[in-house]
């Protein structure tokens, strides 16, 4: 344990506070099990995610580097964010204010109009829940907490697309050991096989789950989906374990909509990281929101010890 | 072995199932002849897209695949099709473990694995020729409705210009 991110600004993100709040629920549970301190920013707003950047990038970029500052106001040098999207934005936030002039005037001109400093860049680390984990516990400090073994459990990991692109607002990936990889993450696979779980090899960590288009195109997104979870269920898996509150509503909605439209039933679990974790380390399935999943997990927790 | 140049994306997805479903031994059997057929069909899949826009299909390698060269070439200008390059990059690896060792216990399921790698790559090129923006907000950082923002300033970017 490095006592890196110890204490953390937390950045959960409009998501989180809806169809994700099992993931809140886990994330604050987990840190508050691990005794790591997470302070939420105050005042945050929504990071622009695909509605406001769809229309105007720069707005976007406003928008991500408004709850930087508020975390810089705070006193905080490390904003931590469970969501995949959210993280993309902060970072994507940040590496436009580093290399765009546009962006940094635009944002230095709404800045102003709101009332607040102006974010500079370099200023404040955005860090996803993964690298919080990763960082300020370790493998081997999780190891040692660890009450519930996950041992039984056959984990696909899903990092979705978001979490490793584009790769050049990650400059701290790809950076040899120790660090994660954009082209074959394996900072959730760490984490779960310190826990006890076996991760199985799966060979669509990354691939396209069709997110963007869940409602537009909700038939190509069915498909992409039930593709991920059966490759899940051939690699032998019986969980899908998603660090992301976007994909992990779509593979259970569209695991319900490939059986309800496609008549192909899939069995395979999807569950949070931090709500496998934190079972792990003793907390209830209550405790961290199974009840609040789509996809019910409890008859499989129970079989296995937990729940 | 068919033809994979003149098969489209559904010609393509029947051969995907009939190679998920087919016994052991006959997968076994082929091994060799069916990792390269997984990748001929991975370059038939991108070749189609390619086609579709009008680009000729490149016949260079990239790190010794013409798969990732076709990648990289669709990528170019589109960086929405970055969505798919690690699964261009699972075909090559699968390809590569069973056309290494096609006697390992573990070929037949190597294979299939292979095969629905090259199905997310099917539905997903299929579904980016139904809705082009496919993959674009979460991997390119690239706002869908940009030219449209261009194209309407007055009403969309006017706050900039208000301040």
């Amino acid at each position: 344990m490095s006592g890196k991110y110890k204490q953390v600004a937390y950045y959960p993100g409009c998501a989180l506070e809806g169809t994700g709040h099992s993931y809140n629920r886990s994330t604050k549970a987990l840190g508050k099990a691990l005794g790591l301190d997470i302070v939420e920013l105050k005042n945050w707003n929504c990071c622009g995610a695909m509605e406001v950047k769809n229309v105007d990038p720069k707005l976007q970029t406003y928008l991500s580097s408004r709850n930087l500052s508020i975390a810089e106001n705070m006193g905080f040098d490390t904003v931590m964010v469970p969501c995949n999207g959210c993280y993309h934005n902060l970072k994507k936030a940040e590496y436009d204010l580093a290399n765009d002039s546009a962006s940094r005037e635009v944002t230095d001109r709404l800045s102003r109009k709101a009332g607040h400093k102006t974010y500079e860049a370099g200023k404040v680390e955005t860090i996803h829940a993964l690298d919080w984990i990763k960082e300020a516990i370790g493998e081997d400090g999780l190891r040692a907490r660890v009450k519930n073994s996950l041992k039984g459990f056959k984990i696909a990991n899903y990092y979705g697309c978001m979490y490793t692109r584009p790769r050049h607002i990650f400059p701290e990936k790809d950076k040899g050991a120790g660090s994660e990889s954009t082209s074959k993450p394996h900072f959730m696979d760490d984490l779960l096989a310190a826990a006890g779980a076996e991760n199985v090899e799966y060979p669509l960590k990354t691939a396209c789950c069709g997110g963007a288009h869940t409602l537009s195109d909700s038939d190509t997104s069915t498909k992409l989906v039930l593709n991920l979870l059966t490759t899940a269920e051939a690699c032998g898996a019986d969980v899908i374990a998603t660090e992301c509150p976007t994909c992990h509503s779509g593979l259970e909605m569209h695991q319900m909509r490939a059986e309800k439209v496609f008549g192909r039933k899939t069995t395979v679990k999807i569950l949070y990281f931090t709500q496998l974790l934190g079972m792990a380390l003793g907390l209830s399935a209550r405790k961290v929101g199974v009840h609040e999943n789509f996809s019910d997990c409890l008859d499989l927790l129970r079989a296995r010890g937990l729940g | 072995m068919p033809d994979v140049r003149t098969m489209n994306l559904n010609d393509i997805a029947v051969r995907l199932d009939w190679m998920l479903a087919a016994p052991d031994a006959t997968l076994v059997a082929a091994a060799p002849d069916l990792a390269d057929e997984l990748l001929s069909r991975g370059e038939a899949i991108l070749e189609i897209w390619l086609t579709a826009h009008d680009a000729t299909p490149t016949i260079n390698k990239v790190e010794g695949f013409r798969l990732l060269a076709l990648h990289r070439q669709g990528a170019r200008g589109d960086a929405s099709f970055n969505a798919c390059r690690e699964t261009c990059r699972e075909l090559v690896y699968h390809r590569n473990l069973v056309f290494l060792d096609p006697t390992h216990p573990d070929t037949a399921r190597r294979l299939r694995l292979g095969a629905m790698v090259a199905r997310h790559l099917t539905l997903f090129i299929g579904g980016k020729l139904e809705v082009a923006g496919l993959g674009e907000f979460c991997c390119s950082s690239r706002p869908l409705r940009q030219r449209e923002a261009i194209a309407q300033p007055a009403e969309i970017a006017g706050y900039s210009r208000r301040m």
